[in-house]
């Protein structure tokens, strides 16, 4: 005789079954407010960003989404008369990033981040990568060799630079510049990588470089990106953002967002009637 | 008005501003050419009389009565030292000053202030250094009219010229570049010294050396704070045989300087007393224009290996 399964845990079964698969939370920004001088910038942002995946932030110029992402490394700190409200918070841990007493120097190790255009040091290559790992206190010859050629290879330079590892970072190509630029934000095993347009810059063999890289990157570690190229934003993330005017209009899976927009302003926006 | 005299109108209107155009290019040509001009007879004329005044005996002699054996021994020693504690003074506080206004300090009403009064203070005349040295160091400090006051007086004469130059030099490092370093964690301090103070030594050396190019030549403010004309002697040697070794008494010693002489020898009747002056101007002058040739050599040098 078969024993009959309680009814109970059938229909928790199937609840499990329905909810969607909620995946677990790495940024958590809640009510989110950013004022430059007496400009308010950003509106009461609050979004979840997913560990371990690509989300993207899509709008037309000015809508925010660069100022949001800066907001998440406190860079925002090095510039006067701006203030944040609300709470950013890290996980694990869910330590509010812009609390009081919280240093900026300490969220900005935990978080890379990638510039529109190339800004490689004037220095030599492997100086670069190194840079954010001396930084941390690290200066023992083997440690640093052996980091530096991880985060080389992680960002698919290794085998085009590894001969000329102390040569000046200036002789290298714009796309090899940019990844250079990656490898040194990813040499201190960061939490989370902020990308802020990082192939504006690049021709289209570059750019894909990139995206493959970023596609490869999010095993490691979380990546948010923004992008005024939405077919980007399409091929790479997981997750995507579309804000407008400083607000979060509307967030959620990437193919559902491009193909069946819940907000009548992303849906004008993604089928190019602005921006 | 038919269409082709328009355009007849036209031309001829465009060949009267092709001409404004080209007279302009020549007139500057003579312009430029005339103030070279100047700079070439003024050379020629320092050479032409002085030149063959200069050799060892001019070089390594006191000043004298005889205008045949003096020299300029103690007034380069003089200078050497004064450049000494002007250097030491001057490019420490203005660099550091220049590294304050352009990285830590918030832009304001009273930062405005500053850096216009910053810009005024390189305008003022040298010879009202010469009377604050006077009072401040000379009298108030008790330092006599000795090379440490002269030194005082010519660095608070180029101060103005350090910080302005290392400003510039900080302001042509793209913030990009200051992004890169806070972005992974460096403190201001941190950026400043890894980054932008390496970066931008070409430009400030290049200010630096300029900033000494321009108190080498300064009398007015020596003279003011009594600087003595005529020197045969040396000030104590900073090196000593026995311990310990380093002596700072030359700060206190009474001094002459290169324009200092030339000054006493040009106010002197007599045609080789002039010409004693203009081998002193022409030695001077040679300083000056190598030292500007250093300058242009490092800003090459340090800039060869930094693109943005």
């Amino acid at each position: 005789m078969v024993n009959p399964i309680p009814a109970a845990q059938v229909s928790s079964v199937k609840d499990i079954a329905q909810v969607e698969v909620k995946p677990e939370v790495k940024v958590e920004i809640q009510n989110l407010s950013f004022f430059y001088g007496r400009n308010q910038v950003l509106r009461n942002v609050s979004l979840d960003v997913p560990a371990y995946q690509v989300t993207a932030m899509i709008g037309p110029s000015g809508c925010g989404k660069t100022t949001l992402l800066r907001c998440l490394n406190r860079m925002h700190d090095l510039y006067p008369g701006n203030r944040y409200e609300g709470s950013v918070r890290l996980y694990p841990g869910g330590t509010d990033i812009l609390g009081p007493g919280m240093d900026p120097i300490r969220v900005r190790m935990r978080f890379g981040m990638v510039f529109q255009k190339p800004n490689p040091f004037p220095k030599s290559i492997y100086e670069n990568v190194a840079y954010g790992l001396r930084l941390q206190g690290m200066n023992k010859r083997r440690d640093l060799d052996e980091r530096v050629e991880k985060a080389l290879r992680e960002s698919a330079l290794w085998d085009e630079v590894k001969s000329r590892l102390h040569q000046l970072a200036h002789n290298l190509s714009g796309g090899q510049q940019q990844r250079l630029c990656i490898a040194r934000a990813i040499a201190t095993d960061p939490d989370v990588v902020l990308f802020d347009e990082p192939t504006s810059a690049l021709d289209p063999i570059a750019t894909s470089k990139i995206e493959e890289l970023i596609v490869e990157m999010k095993k490691r570690v979380t990546v948010i990106i923004v992008t005024h190229n939405l077919q980007q934003a399409g091929r790479i993330s997981d997750r995507t953002a579309f804000m407008y005017l400083g607000e979060l209009i509307e967030f959620g899976e990437t193919n559902r967002l491009f193909t069946n927009p819940a907000k009548p302003q992303t849906e004008d926006y993604i089928s190019g009637r602005f921006g | 008005m038919p269409a082709s005299q328009n355009l007849r109108k036209q031309e001829a209107r465009a060949s009267r501003r092709r001409s404004i155009d080209r007279w302009f290019g020549r007139i500057g040509f003579l312009v430029t050419l005339g103030t070279l001009g100047v700079l070439a007879i003024l050379l020629l004329n320092l050479a032409a009389s002085g030149l063959t005044r200069i050799d060892w005996q001019f070089l390594l002699s006191f000043p004298s009565r005889r205008p045949a054996e003096a020299g300029i021994l103690s007034a380069w020693v003089g200078t050497i030292l004064l450049m000494m504690v002007t250097a030491s003074v001057a490019v420490p506080l203005g660099v550091a000053a220049g590294i304050y206004l352009e990285e830590y300090a918030p832009k304001n009403k009273w930062t405005d202030f500053v850096e216009i009064n910053i810009s005024n203070l390189a305008g003022v005349p040298s010879i009202l250094y010469g009377l604050m040295a006077l009072g401040l160091f000379v009298y108030q400090f008790r330092f006599g009219q000795s090379i440490l006051a002269g030194g005082l007086a010519l660095a608070c004469l180029v101060l103005p010229i350090v910080i302005v130059a290392t400003r510039e030099a900080l302001r042509t490092i793209p913030a990009s570049i200051r992004e890169a370093a806070f972005a992974l964690g460096a403190t201001r301090w941190q950026a400043v010294w890894h980054h932008l103070l390496p970066y931008s030594t070409g430009g400030i050396a290049t200010g630096v050396i300029l900033a000494m190019s321009r108190a080498i030549g300064e009398s007015a403010p020596l003279i003011t704070i009594g600087a003595l004309t005529f020197i045969a002697f040396l000030p104590p040697a900073p090196i000593l045989a026995h311990a310990p070794f380093i002596s700072f008494d030359w700060l206190f010693s009474p001094f002459t300087a290169l324009p200092i002489q030339m000054f006493n020898w040009v106010s002197r009747p007599g045609e080789e007393f002039q010409s004693n002056a203009a081998a002193a101007g022409l030695f001077l002058m040679l300083i000056t224009l190598s030292m500007n040739g250093a300058a242009i050599l490092l800003r090459r040098h340090a800039q060869r290996n930094i693109k943005w």
